[in-house]
């Protein structure tokens, strides 16, 4: 084996967790069921290991004005202990990743990009923060990352966790907003909190150096057993995120996509300037800005099986009358699913597809072909799922 | 290494079948617990003949797709539709209630024994 392993390996083989590689790493899947662990995270809590996630520091006086450079987004505009989703393109403007960017400082940022890409946005921050005085460190092994999601996260974590005003930025935990974060303690140890998350659900992801990482896992799980919660894996956190319509790379993102294809344009800042008011030329923003005048050639969508057969990534979208074809096809083709499961919230199946605007209304009759056979799907408005907000 | 059931004998794609007339097909808890959470079940039909060896459905699970292979041939005499309505007791109960289809056997494929097949899902 020569997949990475996280600061919490040993935890996961206690547990009984099925591993699998994941972006170079060895990550659980599941500890025991997918479908227990999804309900757990919609109904009570879940815990994740996301340690493989990359941890990138941008920091020094120009930290913001290289990020607005560097990626889509208007970074040195996000608020002290603000969270953003943005994300960081090519030249032609093909997402390179999808980031989540914290502002730990007034010149202080925190990027945290997919597993599988972190070298690439860690080799591109480092070539585009040239010009700049700021400095990129690759910080992805300081760290463990563990997630508390769910309806309860916020009691479990109110549990484990401590408030200490001198590192917290002014913020109390009972009031911390959703895409925002701040310094706690647990024991000693300063550890960053985030009310950030992939599942739709309320939660709390938690930065805490690495050598402290399992004494908090067993803590959380202390604390969160008698209130429901589970560890929780990969192949929950994927049927999670699809259910609340959130993108993951290499489905519904990759370089041949703009955010525009992805239905996420507003995250593009072609109008930024920087401090002295002048446009940010950041990287690929004539491609996008010529993108964003164009007329899409494909759209992100829902669809919502109405057979029990689920898509997935890969399959072809064809028109409902599709007719199978001499070669064993059907057609005509209009799509391509980019992630699909069933739902264990909805009990139906559900997917994600590009498929031509034509098609792409609310309530179009689309068919997958699954193996060889049409299976009726729908469209529907993303995302599929949404909390109920208390 | 985990312990299957001495009267049932195996195939190396992880089904296994009884030696009853009709004999019936299951696939072994080594393959419930690969796939995960199973969802959806497609059974050859009653009165299908099926042939040792080949694909004759699959088994869906949250995660992935698998092809079902038939251990035997034969003719298929009936199917466990309690199993089509509710697949989760593929999981949580492979070798009982989880069962697949009932089959007229007329020929085997290469089958293993219990001790055989847990060297081979070792």
């Amino acid at each position: 084996m020569t997949e990475k392993k996280t600061p919490l390996h040993a935890e996961h083989e206690a547990l009984g967790a099925t591993m699998t590689d994941f972006g170079g790493w060895m990550m659980p899947l599941r500890y025991t069921s997918d479908l227990a662990e999804h309900r757990a995270v919609r109904e009570a809590a879940g815990l994740f290991d996301l340690s493989h996630m990359g941890g990138i520091a941008v920091t020094g006086p120009d930290a913001g004005a290289a990020l607005d450079h560097a990626l889509v987004g208007n970074l040195s505009k996000l608020r002290r202990a603000g969270a953003r989703y943005t994300m960081i393109c090519a030249d032609d403007g093909g997402v390179l990743d999808d980031l989540i960017v914290y502002r730990t400082g007034e010149d202080e940022y925190f990027v945290v990009a997919n597993a599988a890409n972190s070298e690439t946005v860690l080799v591109a921050l480092l070539e585009r923060a040239a010009g700049f005085d700021a400095q990129v460190r690759d910080v992805s092994a300081r760290d463990a990352l563990i997630a508390v999601q769910g309806p309860r996260a916020a009691q479990i974590v109110r549990e484990v966790l401590a408030e200490d005003s001198e590192i917290s930025g002014g913020t109390a935990f009972d009031e911390l907003r959703y895409y925002a974060s701040l310094g706690m303690r647990f024991g000693e140890e300063a550890v960053l909190v985030a009310r950030t998350g992939y599942t739709g659900e309320d939660g709390f992801e938690i930065w805490v150096a690495a050598p402290h990482a399992v004494a908090l896992w067993r803590a959380l799980l202390a604390a969160g057993e008698p209130r429901g919660l589970v560890p929780a894996g990969l192949s929950a956190r994927d049927s999670l995120r699809l259910e609340a319509g959130m993108p993951l790379y290499g489905h519904e993102l990759d370089t041949t996509t703009t955010p525009y294809d992805a239905g996420v344009g507003r995250i593009v800042k072609l109008d930024k300037v920087s401090d002295d008011g002048t446009p940010v030329e950041f990287v690929g923003r004539a491609a996008l800005a010529a993108r964003a005048e164009r007329a899409p050639e494909r759209v992100l969508v829902g669809l919502r099986g109405t057979g029990r057969r689920p898509a997935r990534a890969g399959y072809p979208v064809v028109q409902p009358e599709a007719v199978p074809s001499p070669d064993g096809s059907l057609g005509p083709r209009v799509g391509t699913v980019t992630s699909g499961a069933p739902s264990p919230t909805l009990g139906h199946p559900v997917a994600m597809a590009y498929v031509s605007p034509e098609v792409s209304a609310e309530g179009t009759e689309l068919a997958v072909d699954v193996r060889g056979r049409a299976e009726p799907f729908v469209v529907v408005p993303l995302p599929f799922y949404r909390r109920e907000r208390g | 290494m985990a312990d299957f059931p001495t009267h049932l004998r195996y195939s190396v794609e992880h089904e296994w079948v009884d030696d009853a007339t009709p004999a019936t097909v299951g696939v072994t808890s080594v393959a419930a617990d690969a796939l995960g959470d199973v969802v959806y079940l497609e059974l050859p039909e009653v009165g299908a003949t099926i042939e040792a060896g080949t694909v004759i459905g699959e088994i869906e699970s949250t995660k992935s797709v698998s092809e079902l292979y038939s251990p035997v041939s034969g003719t298929v005499v009936e199917v466990n539709q309690a199993a089509i309505d509710d697949p989760a007791v593929v999981n949580s109960e492979p070798f009982g209630s989880g069962w697949l289809f009932k089959v007229e056997v007329t020929g085997a494929g290469q089958l293993l024994s219990a001790e055989e097949y847990a060297q081979h899902a070792g």
